[in-house]
């Protein structure tokens, strides 16, 4: 139950250039007698008056964690018993899944399921009160979320925030990791400024590549506060997309998109997928879901209820019985 | 694509918005066509809002024959401010043109000048701050206090009067002012950037004034260690070293040069504090443009970012606590410099001179000139020294000398009863001689008039691009049907940036 708590630190980083299966096999062992260290890691004794509650799904858990085992090296992110609680309130209780790399992977849940504090958690927005996430087998737990998203994990919001005070380009042009000109001497000193010119050029023909890519490039020069819902929608994915991310979390990429535009979205989604990114995303909307991801993980009051492609997803009675109910009769 | 967003780029051609970053870091000369009709584009949806008053008519009018031209905004605007005291000193003279008058003319521009330009400079560094990083400082007059008494300590001769130096030269104690400046900064930013906004104010706002009162403080006024002399000379204040370009007017050339030009009835103190108004100009123009730089560039994008949003730009990879940290030490150490060109040059300070009231001042001239436009802190610096500064004490006094309204009343009541006999004088008389007070009150106005009405600064809503190479330029194969037209506009701003880019 608390495995994956138990990376002490010091295996944390033993392992994090190790394969995640690795990393995997040498936890289930300690999971048993290594509580202590659980405790001292997850700094809670609340922790383990929270167990109590979750001990009952045992059989389920313990499956998903010797599959999370099995995993093939190409996992990118790897979430082992998340927890976060704000006051008396657990939002994530020991949630566990994973995101192969490659796929379009949804999380889904009833409203208050706890997916945007997972979300949060692993972005670094929020510290997690116990578990790990590792990332391309790297242990990015606790890490801000600059870090995280220097390491190529980049996440857009709920609700579409974008710089409202710089145009478009701009937008863009901010996401690239590793600018030289970002070294203030580099931009200020003339001789060195030439070489953060050359790079701004390259930049730019990527930034109108990928504005042209989302069909936003009409709406290059308009500062981004001037922009449609759906709109920001958009600039904000073309703004993830610069950064060339290993896995992109998307926070409800159609809430508020018209159905035209939806389409397009998914599209773009698609497109990039079979260009090799990886995509993990919360939404809503059933159909969306079930029609466009390979891998579908459900989460229900903070814990993990069910996961697998979308058609073994509809017929779970568990998943039925919490969630979707008559929507998908 | 391009050509859908131009309605009325091509004809207004005006661009003031986007011209900075070329327009005025090159010689201005570029403003030609087809640079313009591709940056004009870029504000076409505000143009219409503009159109609707006599006001933006008139606008409109200047900005065209301006060409959106920086540069030419600063002189028009310093210009005017000229003009206007002009007449001042003029009207005060009865219009009798002498060499005295001429002298008055002359001593009061340059003292316009020289309250602008320190201005100026304050209100770039708190623009990269507030303006660009959304940093809330309001703490300058410390940092400038800073600049200057570390400048003096450093500098200022072991045996002066009051307070004691290093005699270090002069060189190495503006660098120290400024470092120092810069560290002090570091020290208030390393606990307070971890915080909310509101937090950095009320700690740079206490920062400042426990600098001034560790200045004032009598303990420190004077230490010796063996036979080494240093102190700050507490409320008596700090000698400072001269002004350098003071030395300039002694043999020589220099003396020369005076000895005609007082000859020719010119006041020689006009001519002295001449010569270190341009040495003050000269740091206006440095630091206007290492700020544009600055701006100008993946680092000030990342600015722009944390001002408008810190998550996104966390979450985008940026290290947001590194940058505000950077931005913050040069802001500081700017403020450090721009104490030291004003209260620096007078060749002695108090601590007096760096009360709240300063900081509140350099705001003033940055909201004017709108935040976030290095241009706009300039523009915005002359027409609060010339309006709301130096303006009312001199109408006042020309209007008091004009009028002939006899002995001010001593008190508001005194002043307010005569109105029962409907007779305005006292009143008039009494507003006039405590016009300095009522400055307040019409700075308190103008402040609100300018943050409901033109929030965005006299200069109206201004983009000065984050980048080092103008973004408008398409990469060749994504212009498909205007792709010629396209082309020459790129080959045309492209030399002007790559120029820009390699001075």
């Amino acid at each position: 139950m608390n495995s994956g708590v138990d990376a002490p630190d010091e295996e944390a980083s033993e392992n994090g250039a190790a394969s995640a299966g690795k990393a995997d096999d040498a936890d289930v062992p300690d999971a048993v007698d290594v509580v202590g260290v659980d405790e001292a890691v997850a700094g809670g004794s609340d922790e383990s008056a929270a167990d109590g509650t979750t001990h009952e799904p045992e059989t389920q858990d313990s499956a998903v964690e010797r599959r999370a085992a099995e995993t093939p090296p190409d996992v990118r992110l790897q979430v082992r018993n998340l927890r976060k609680s704000f006051g008396g309130v657990v939002a994530v209780d020991d949630m566990s899944f994973a995101v192969e790399a490659g796929t379009i992977t949804g999380l889904i849940g009833p409203n208050g399921a706890g997916k945007s504090t997972t979300f949060d958690c692993i972005t670094g927005a929020h510290e997690p009160d116990g578990g790990t996430v590792r990332f391309n087998g790297e242990d990015i737990t606790g890490l801000r979320p600059d870090q995280i998203a220097s390491r190529g994990l980049v996440r857009t919001f709920q609700i579409a925030r974008e710089l409202p005070e710089m145009t478009v380009l701009e937008n863009l042009m901010l996401a690239p990791p590793d600018q030289v000109g970002e070294r203030l001497w580099r931009s200020v000193v003339p001789g060195a400024r030439r070489g953060v010119v050359e790079q701004e050029r390259a930049l730019r023909d990527r930034v109108w590549e990928t504005l042209e890519f989302f069909e936003i490039d009409h709406l290059a020069r308009q500062e981004a506060g001037a922009l449609s819902g759906g709109q920001r929608k958009l600039l904000e994915m073309a703004r993830a997309m610069m950064t060339d991310p290993d896995l992109l979390l998307l926070d409800e990429p159609l809430a508020g998109v018209n159905p035209t535009l939806e389409e397009k979205l998914l599209d773009r989604i698609h497109d990039l997928r079979d260009q090799g990114y990886t995509f993990l995303i919360v939404e809503h909307d059933m159909d969306v879901i079930m029609d466009h991801c390979e891998h579908v993980i459900v989460m229900h009051q903070g814990s993990l209820l069910a996961e697998g492609p979308p058609a073994e997803i509809r017929s779970n009675e568990r998943v039925i019985d919490a969630y979707l109910g008559e929507d998908l009769e | 694509m391009t050509h859908r967003l131009r309605p009325d780029g091509g004809a207004r051609g005006s661009g003031d918005a986007d011209r900075e970053p070329s327009g005025v870091r090159g010689s201005g000369g570029d403003a030609s066509g087809s640079d313009d009709d591709d940056r004009g584009s870029g504000d076409g949806g505000r143009g219409t809002p503009r159109g609707k008053s006599a006001a933006g008519a008139v606008r409109d009018a200047v900005e065209r024959t301006l060409g959106g031209n920086d540069l030419a905004v600063v002189l028009a605007t310093l210009g005017a401010i000229y003009l206007l005291f002009t007449l001042f000193v003029l009207v005060a003279n009865d219009f009798e043109i002498t060499t005295s008058t001429i002298n008055a003319i002359a001593s009061t521009l340059r003292l316009l000048t020289f309250f602008a330009a320190s201005y100026a400079v304050l209100a770039l560094a708190l623009n990269l701050h507030w303006g660009y990083t959304g940093l809330f400082n309001i703490g300058v007059a410390g940092f400038m206090a800073v600049g200057v008494y570390t400048m003096g300590l450093l500098s200022s001769p072991p045996d002066a009067t009051s307070g004691m130096g290093l005699g270090l030269p002069l060189p190495i104690g503006i660098i120290g002012g400024m470092v120092a400046a810069a560290l002090v900064g570091l020290i208030a930013a390393l606990p307070a950037l971890r915080l909310e906004a509101d937090y950095l104010a009320i700690v740079t706002l206490g920062l400042s004034e426990i600098i001034r009162l560790t200045m004032n403080s009598g303990q420190l006024s004077s230490w010796t260690v063996e036979t080494f002399g240093f102190g700050t000379g507490g409320g008596s204040g700090l000698n400072l070293p001269a002004r350098p370009t003071d030395a300039l007017f002694e043999g020589g050339a220099g003396e020369a040069l005076l000895a005609t030009l007082t000859g020719m009835g010119v006041r020689r103190s006009i001519v002295v504090d001449a010569a270190y108004l341009f040495v003050v100009i000269a740091f206006v123009v440095g630091v206007y443009w290492l700020l544009s730089r600055v701006g100008a560039s993946p680092f000030g994008r990342v600015l722009k970012a944390i001002r408008d949003d810190e998550l996104v730009a966390r979450s985008l990879g940026k290290d947001t606590r590194l940058f505000k940290i950077k931005v913050f030490m040069l802001g500081c150490a700017l403020m450090g410099l721009g104490g030291i060109l004003w209260q620096g040059s007078y060749g002695y300070v108090n601590p007096n001179s760096f009360r709240p009231i300063v900081t509140f001042y350099v705001f003033v001239a940055v909201i004017i000139g709108g935040s976030g436009s290095n241009a706009g802190s300039i523009v915005g610096s002359i027409l609060f020294v010339g309006l709301l500064f130096e303006g009312p004490r001199q109408f006042g006094g020309i209007v008091q000398n004009a009028m002939e309204l006899g002995d001010a009343p001593a008190t508001f009541a005194g002043a307010v009863g005569p109105l029962t006999g409907l007779d305005p004088t006292p009143l008039l008389a009494y507003g006039l001689e405590n016009i300095s007070a009522l400055q307040f009150v019409l700075l308190g106005v103008v402040l609100i008039v300018i943050i409901q009405r033109r929030p965005d600064g006299v200069l109206g809503h201004r983009t000065e691009t984050a980048a080092a190479v103008d973004l408008g330029e398409r990469p060749a194969a994504g212009a498909a049907p205007d792709a010629s037209r396209d082309s020459a506009t790129d080959a045309g701003s492209a030399s002007g940036s790559g120029g820009d880019a390699d001075e």
